[in-house]
């Protein structure tokens, strides 16, 4: 161990960042991604879907109370969570393909931090103006414009992070009703409560924390080293090309000056604050606005493009060597991706198939096995079963029950004559159910009998069984 | 992270791994504070809520907060809200309870509670009962399977010395010992494993059938029908609340034994009689730890439903 770090070095204040205004594709596709993706954020609840009386209109719900996910004509019930569990994995392995394949990308585009900070930034910038006029403004002294600016910035961060939080508690109930409850002070204190803490979180991630999210609490960065390889496309310095770099007017005769004229530009307008001229960093996001400044200020002075560009680690040597690059689909296409993109489609393909192939009703069987059988008078044996019946269907069905015949027992339903359940719409009834073998019958004195349970939906015809067993009086 | 201006070197800790060295960078400002928060924040829970285990209990904390209480408030809540059903079940006319499919969701729920306190230890957690125990979820009932018929038996008991009605207590199956020989007890025992349709040593149920007419029938029914089915058949069908002249002689004539149905058993029982004892569980009767007379009508509710109700 070295000797312990004088006390000034134990922590040190964050460093803010005023990201500068920049133009360039990059920054377009960040605007139009951060146009879809908030659109669909903000928008998605008030989609209307009908689905008959009974149902909610909304397209996309989590009906937490019934324990239903409705997503347009899907609708996912408890039990089949693994369709939940499945779009996770395929989240995972999308990560990592992206990953693998273009870096940080996920974080640099389309994860809601960098999404929310960006809107941030943006009205930071329409407030405060841009980088230089914020860093006077941060070094000035707290006078009338200060307030006045500052208090402005954080009615409209505010005004923003309560939509935010509005529009998350729109996804768990009928979003009209909610937003007129909203209005009119009658909507349920958990309503309430959500959107002030997703207010509060949003105003302090997007506006006071910004990229100190991404570089200390959040884990991807310290993962997404593992899923990078030499192959992979990230923002990088072509140092060879840029080295040694020198202001453009004190440039010597006869020194041979590389193509960067430290500017700073691409420094200026990276909201992580870095630069990237030092080589690849855990903290840069990969959101390429270096790559627009610095491809910016290569036309103004003249030069190709692509000093900082989104390039491989392995190309180095072949550029280094004045060789042009590999193509970006050999980058993007090789053994990894391929896996990352079979495996990920595997799941897909799942998913949908499973979606197609299931029914619309359902059973389960539980026996009964407390005790495991009941002699009655007449020597008959008896189990009983708790039966859960799911009607996934609109409206009420009628479900009859049946046993395969070659076992010569009977079946009962407590509380119904005969063997016909009606079960309402969208929802699972639980019956008890008796089965009965006649006194000395095979079925009464074997040890236990394999039967099956029938249901059938008596308007579509549609069946479900599940093969249970009977547990006849044991014979010594 | 990397410094704008890169001119202050950060010192390495000297570690290095793979030729990869780490730099000693200073913790961000807020997050020591953020560290520090947690610490003033933790000595501040462990005041305001209890924390430090002591010798018998731990400290209370100033907020006085207790999960037991909180407990009890829930309890409490949950009795407050069911107070009017639990005044209606107490004073319900059993008879009628199913067509008030409200409360008699409400009575099975509570009974299902009450019997899993009190009545498991005998009859079992699946009411399937034991030898000697009957089993409450098959259609024989030797004290009568009618929901009124079953609130009584749970208020009074059986042969017990609490309750102030004494149903069946003189209806103790009287030993045989020294009445009958040994080989007239195995023809009785025979002949009633005759009654029940069970096979037998046909010849040894011919020889019992004189004894069982003239020592069991007079309790048992001539045909081993049970003092159950003599009392409703052959007096009122409608009569119900069984008291003093019900002895509680368990049918004979079918597939269910109390005791077991084998000879040997069979023998056992005749040889030394048998007097199985239910306490009385209504509190007059059990002032220390006795049901309510809506906890009575809620058990009978439960079990009177166990069998699919008779
Ligand atoms: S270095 Fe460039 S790509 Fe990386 S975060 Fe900064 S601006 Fe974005
Ligand atoms: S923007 Fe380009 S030219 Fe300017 S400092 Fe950065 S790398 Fe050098």
């Amino acid at each position: 161990m070295s000797a312990p770090a004088p006390q000034d070095q134990l922590y040190a204040a964050r460093e803010p960042v005023f990201p500068r205004r920049v133009k360039g594709k990059f920054r377009n596709l960040k605007w139009v991604i951060m146009l879809i993706t908030l659109g669909i954020y903000y928008l998605a609840p008030w989609i209307r879907w009908d689905r008959g009386p009974e149902l909610p209109d909304q397209a996309i719900l989590v009906d937490l109370a019934h324990r239903r996910f409705f997503f347009f004509w899907i609708e996912i019930w408890p039990h089949e969570f693994y369709f939940v569990a499945g779009l996770l994995i395929m989240a995972g392995l999308g990560l990592f393909l992206f990953t693998s394949a273009m870096g940080r990308v996920w974080c640099g585009y389309t994860c809601p931090q960098t999404v929310w900070t960006d809107l941030f930034i943006l009205v930071e910038r329409w407030v405060e103006g841009d980088r230089n006029a914020r860093v006077r403004l941060w070094k000035s002294k707290w006078d009338g414009r200060k307030v006045r600016l500052r208090l402005t910035k954080w009615a409209a961060w505010v005004l923003i992070a309560l939509a935010t939080g509005g529009a998350w508690v729109f996804y768990f109930t009928d979003a009209p009703t909610l937003a007129v409850d909203l209005v009119t002070g009658n909507a349920h204190p958990i309503a309430y409560t959500t959107m002030l803490i997703l207010t509060a979180t949003t105003f302090f991630f997007g506006g006071i924390a910004r990229e100190q999210v991404c570089i200390y609490a959040c884990p991807w960065p310290r993962i997404q080293a593992a899923m990078m390889d030499e192959d992979t496309l990230t923002i990088g310095y072509r140092d060879w090309r840029g080295e040694p770099r020198g202001k453009l007017k004190k440039a010597e005769p006869g020194v041979q000056q590389g193509d960067c004229i430290d500017c700073m530009a691409c420094v200026n307008v990276c909201p992580m604050g870095i630069d990237i001229r030092n080589g690849q960093q855990m903290e840069c996001i990969t959101c390429g606005l270096c790559i627009d400044a610095c491809d910016d200020v290569m036309a103004k002075i003249g030069k190709s493009r692509g000093l900082i560009d989104y390039l491989a680690l392995n190309d180095e040597p072949r550029e280094r060597a004045g060789a042009q690059p590999r193509p970006v689909w050999k980058h993007i296409f090789r053994p990894r991706t391929i896996l990352y993109t079979a495996l990920w489609s595997i799941v897909g393909f799942g998913l949908v198939f499973a979606l197609f192939i299931r029914p619309d009703i359902e059973m389960t069987v539980s026996p009964i096995r407390n005790p495991t059988f009941i002699t009655l008078s007449d020597g008959t044996i008896r189990n009983v079963y708790d039966v859960r019946l799911r009607n996934k269907h609109g409206s009420q069905e009628l479900f009859g029950l049946a046993l395969d015949a070659d076992t010569n027992l009977q079946l009962s339903v407590e509380g119904v004559d005969g063997s016909l359940v009606p079960v309402p719409a969208d929802s699972m009834e639980i019956i008890r159910v008796y089965v009965q073998a006649g006194p000395d019958s095979a079925a009464a004195t074997a040890d236990r009998t394999d039967f099956t349970f029938w249901v059938t939906d008596l308007s579509t015809n549609e069946r479900a069984s599940v093969d249970t067993i009977f547990n006849g009086k044991e014979t010594n | 992270m990397s410094k704008h201006d890169d001119k202050k070197e950060v010192e390495t800790t000297g570690h290095s791994w793979d030729g990869i060295e780490e730099y000693n960078n200073p913790l961000p400002r807020w997050w020591v504070w953020v560290f520090y928060a947690t610490i003033v924040w933790g000595i501040g829970y462990t005041i305001a809520y209890p924390a430090w285990p002591g010798l018998r209990s731990a400290t209370a904390g100033i907020l006085g907060f207790s999960t037991r209480a909180q407990v009890q408030e829930q309890i409490d809540a949950v009795d407050a809200a069911n107070a009017a059903m639990v005044s209606e079940l107490e004073n319900v006319d059993l008879a009628t309870l199913a067509d008030h499919p409200e409360l008699n969701g409400f009575a099975e729920n509570m009974g299902a509670a009450v019997f899993r306190a009190n009545c498991v230890q005998c009859h079992g957690s699946g009411a399937a009962g034991a030898k000697g125990y009957p089993n409450l979820l098959d259609d024989d009932w030797i004290w009568g399977g009618r929901i009124e018929e079953i609130a009584f038996t749970v208020t009074n008991g059986i042969r017990n010395e609490q309750s102030m009605d004494t149903r069946g207590y003189g209806g103790v199956m009287p030993s045989f010992d020294g009445v009958l020989s040994h080989e007239e007890i195995t023809n009785v025992a025979s002949y009633v494993q005759l009654l029940a349709g069970e096979a037998t040593d046909e010849a040894a149920a011919a020889e019992g059938e004189e004894l069982f007419l003239n020592n069991c029938a007079s309790c048992h029914g001539e045909e081993g029908q049970g003092s159950l089915a003599t009392t409703r058949e052959f007096e009122d069908p409608e009569y119900v609340t069984a008291s003093d002249e019900m002895t509680g002689a368990p049918r004979l004539n079918d597939k269910v034994w109390l005791y077991g149905g084998d000879l040997a058993t069979l023998e056992e029982t005749i040889l030394n009689g048998r007097g199985g004892v239910m306490p009385a569980w209504l509190e007059d009767y059990r002032p220390a730890n006795g049901l309510t007379q809506a906890e009575v009508n809620a058990v009978a509710a439960y079990v009177h439903q166990l069998g699919g109700g008779q």
